[in-house]
């Protein structure tokens, strides 16, 4: 007997008489090994993957909820729930088959009526779902497994909008449910994937259970990423919300959970130094960091001034704080687009390359006609990544020259500030930090805060007619010569007029006990071909 | 004494009444959007502008108040922004955790430092009264977490006898249910051990010096009568006045805990909640901790005839 069973042994027998309460029977082995424990990056605080569209809402969502298509590690759209498709000869019409024998969680079959419904609710929330809602001439349901879209306009990339992993992923769920309202929460969880919400066993902000579904068919071909058969190794898994990243080591190390999303890399080297602990890249595609800036106000609406950021900001010293020394999990980005991916170019790139700039910096704020006036720079304290990028900007726009006010606040708060259209002094703002996931930033489509259509942007409002011209003539590319060929053009653009400032490209971990195989590096944590021995 | 206890919970309508106003004039004033934060980090201002309206965020203070006063009154919380789960079954979900590890503590401080602060007046000006001291000192000055770090990497990690994380319902059994709370209760009743331990001391000093305790020595008395029978039993008025306003100290170090501990009780639920601009739950656990406060002050004054046959109302 080791210490631990024998010191619950003798708490048990002290308090038995008192309490009258008897342990909770063990797992057995078997049933443990086939219990997965997952720390998740947040807390799953709603589960509506088209109303709320956080990224931890998206990787539940894609346990429970199936989609017509999924991108593989390659970054192509394979058919998932689909059978076949057909486009006709002037690219308007699509017709769509299922597979047989889909089944939802409640054991009713898929139909195309529920994929009608859950594609209409989709496409009112998702910027491709709009983009083929404004295209859109039809979408019908032509009997039990056959739906067709018919469209004003070819949309060549079809395949892609209904295949991404981007939020909000276009999830079939029961007509019943997709008949919400897109911007009301669902409240049921019937879902189409491998695995189902155990929602009696939901406590938000703390567990999630989702269970194995018997009746789920995945497809023949091996699994890669989103695409492929989703076999599940494991018959449940339980999401343990851990806010405390110290907390989260100790009880890998412990044993007490199996696989940790996102360990911050400070703690890395402490988890390689345990045996049974294995640590390696999360995600590939990693993420880009943002120096996001007003461009409808001062003093960043004049290009001088974001071009004075550009020629001093140090991508170095900004990866640094935010991955420390290790020079394998960061690079410098020169550019818009995810490093490895189709579509990565450094066109137009040149004044983030090479040693920084203070004193060109200095002269085109001068030239800006910048006054002096405070610039509020707001920071989110409690996100570590916009922490760490705050504190590098307010120095550098310091040695700049700017009249920097920083505005120490949560992201909570600066989700409603930065919203603010309003001029400095009367709620406005000047700048604030955010990071995109790699994958989010592959193409345009996917790509919200590339985008410089003025109002219809993202936070800051860039209006650059160059860059949508060039976003247009990607998504009319009919191959992909011709769509490198729009994003190097718009590469070039957007720098040339500063969209926003890239701070460089970083990775992030994960890591898990070493009982656990079949792990595999992607833009969201894949359970399929996951298992504990 | 009965009129007294109807009068006192009479009482407590209008101060919830103005805890409700405070609170819901306080979130509604406090800066940030949950409609931005529902929509994420990819949504556009006009889709988070239709979420603020589908959750009547946009609606006028005044009758954003009313209904939801009203709702209270018939006992309706509402319902989150974020879960769509009723507030009062979230607080269902996480009210045994955050009470378990408040009346561990309360029970672990209250049995470690009444004894230690009785034996620190007996010996007073010895070396076990500046242990005890150094001791309290010690319990006040290292913050909360640090004590829960250095427990779960000393028990749990090095010696693997405790769990590092979470919690076990008191139904399954009494052994799981302190295994996982143990370090939890130590780390956070080491303030609170260090305050009552102080406070015992203090007045324990001055009862000693009564001429009651001389006469009960003079009688030939036991030094463990006189000091637990005749002194503690004098000295407990204040004692029991700090162990009633400690317990807001609790509520507080709940919070910090339950994170450090990964404990899904009240604490996280408040944090979560404010982080998130989750008006309902926010609104719902603060009005519960308030009740909880006025019910444990109401609890303690009864207390005090218990002890002090002198007092009453």
């Amino acid at each position: 007997m080791d210490r631990r069973s024998f010191l619950k042994a003798t708490a048990l027998a002290g308090a038995l008489g008192a309490a009258g309460g008897m342990p909770a029977p063990a797992l057995s082995q078997g049933a443990a090994a086939r219990t997965l424990r997952f720390v998740p990056q947040a807390n799953l605080a709603n589960f509506d993957p088209i109303w709320g569209t956080q990224y931890v809402v998206r990787n539940a969502a894609a346990l429970v909820w199936d989609t017509l298509y999924g991108f593989d590690d390659q970054l192509r759209p394979q058919r998932q729930m689909v059978e076949s498709e057909q486009v006709s000869a002037d690219g308007l019409t699509w017709d769509f088959r299922l597979r047989p024998g889909l089944k939802f969680h409640d054991g009713s079959t898929v139909t195309a009526k529920d994929v009608v419904a859950s594609l209409t609710r989709w496409s009112a929330r998702d910027s491709m779902g709009l983009m083929l809602k404004a295209l859109q001439q039809e979408l019908v349901a032509v009997d039990d497994r056959n739906f067709r879209w018919v469209l004003k306009k070819p949309y060549p990339k079809m395949l892609m909008a209904l295949g991404k992993n981007n939020t909000p992923m276009a999830f079939i769920m029961p007509e019943r449910l997709a008949r919400t309202d897109p911007f009301t929460q669902i409240n049921d969880y019937i879902g189409s994937g491998p695995m189902r919400f155990k929602r009696d066993e939901w406590i938000p902000g703390a567990r999630s259970v989702f269970e194995k579904f018997a009746d789920y068919v995945p497809r023949d071909e091996p699994s890669s990423w989103l695409a492929g058969g989703k076999r599940m190794g494991i018959d449940r898994i339980e999401w343990l919300v851990m806010p405390d990243p110290a907390t989260a080591s100790a009880a890998l190390q412990n044993g007490e959970v199996d696989w940790w999303e996102n360990p911050i890399t400070d703690l890395v080297p402490q988890l390689r130094r345990n045996r049974n602990v294995r640590a390696d890249i999360a995600d590939p595609l990693g993420n880009i960091g943002s120096f996001r800036m007003n461009h409808t106000t001062t003093p960043f609406n004049n290009l001088k001034a974001r071009q004075a950021v550009l020629a001093a900001l140090s991508q170095e010293d900004y990866m640094r704080a935010l991955v420390g020394d290790d020079d394998k999990m960061w690079k410098p980005l020169p550019g818009y687009f995810t490093p490895g991916t189709p579509l990565y170019t450094e066109e137009g790139g040149d004044i983030l390359k090479g040693p920084r700039n203070m004193e060109l910096a200095k002269r085109l704020l001068a030239e800006s006609g910048y006054d002096g006036s405070p610039v509020p720079c707001i920071v989110a304290q409690d996100q570590p990544i916009t922490k760490a990028q705050g504190d590098v900007t307010a120095d550098l726009l310091k040695r700049i020259g700017f009249n920097v006010d920083f505005v120490a606040t949560d992201w909570g708060t600066t989700g409603q500030r930065r919203a603010m259209k309003n001029p400095v002094g009367q709620g406005g703002w000047s700048m604030f930090h955010s990071w995109h996931s790699g994958a989010d930033c592959i193409n345009p489509g996917v790509y919200q805060a590339i985008r410089a259509n003025g109002d219809g942007a993202w936070f800051g409002w860039p209006n650059i007619p160059a860059v949508e011209t060039e976003v247009n003539n990607w998504f009319e590319a009919p191959d992909l010569e011709a769509e490198k060929a729009a994003i190097r053009r718009l590469n070039k653009a957007a720098i040339d007029n500063v969209v926003y400032a890239p701070t460089g490209f970083f990775l992030g971990y994960q890591a898990w006990r070493a009982n656990v195989s079949g792990i595999v590096k992607g833009p969201l944590p894949f359970f399929w071909g996951v298992s504990k021995a | 004494m009965f009129a007294y206890f109807v009068r006192r919970v009479l009482a407590t309508i209008p101060v919830m009444a103005i805890v409700a106003l405070f609170v819901f004039s306080l979130l509604y004033l406090a800066p940030g959007d949950p409609a931005a934060v529902i929509a994420g980090d990819q949504a556009t201002p006009q889709d988070v502008e239709r979420i603020r309206a589908s959750l009547g965020l946009d609606r006028p203070y005044l009758i954003r108040f009313g209904e939801w006063f009203w709702n209270i009154l018939n006992g309706d919380m509402g319902v989150s922004i974020f879960t769509n789960l009723p507030v009062t079954t979230m607080i269902k979900q996480r009210i045994e955790p955050t009470l378990s590890l408040m009346v561990l503590t309360l029970c672990l401080a209250v049995s470690i430092a009444v004894p230690m602060g009785v034996v620190a007046a007996w010996k007073q000006g010895t070396w076990v009264d500046r242990a005890v001291m150094g001791f309290a000192v010690l319990g006040f000055s290292v913050p909360v977490f640090v004590v829960g770090y250095v427990l779960a990497y000393v028990f749990a990690l090095e010696l693997d006898w405790l769990p590092v994380q979470g919690y076990t319902a008191f139904s399954s059994g009494f052994g799981p249910w302190l295994e996982n709370l143990i370090l939890p209760a130590t780390a956070l009743g080491m303030v609170y051990i260090a305050l009552i331990a102080r406070i015992t001391r203090a007045t324990m000093l001055e009862v000693l010096q009564q001429d009651y305790i001389r006469t009960a020595r003079a009688k030939g008395a036991g030094q463990a009568n006189i000091l637990f029978l005749h002194a503690l039993k004098n000295a407990a008025v204040p004692i029991v006045t700090v162990i009633g306003i400690g317990v807001a100290l609790l509520i507080g170090g709940a919070v910090v805990t339950e994170s450090v501990f990964a404990i899904p009780g009240l604490g996280r639920l408040t944090v979560d909640a404010i982080l998130r601009r989750d008006y309902p739950v926010i609104q719902g656990v603060i009005l519960l901790f308030s009740f909880v406060y006025v019910l444990v002050n109401l609890a303690i004054d009864l207390l005090y005839t218990l002890f002090d046959p002198r007092i009453r109302y």
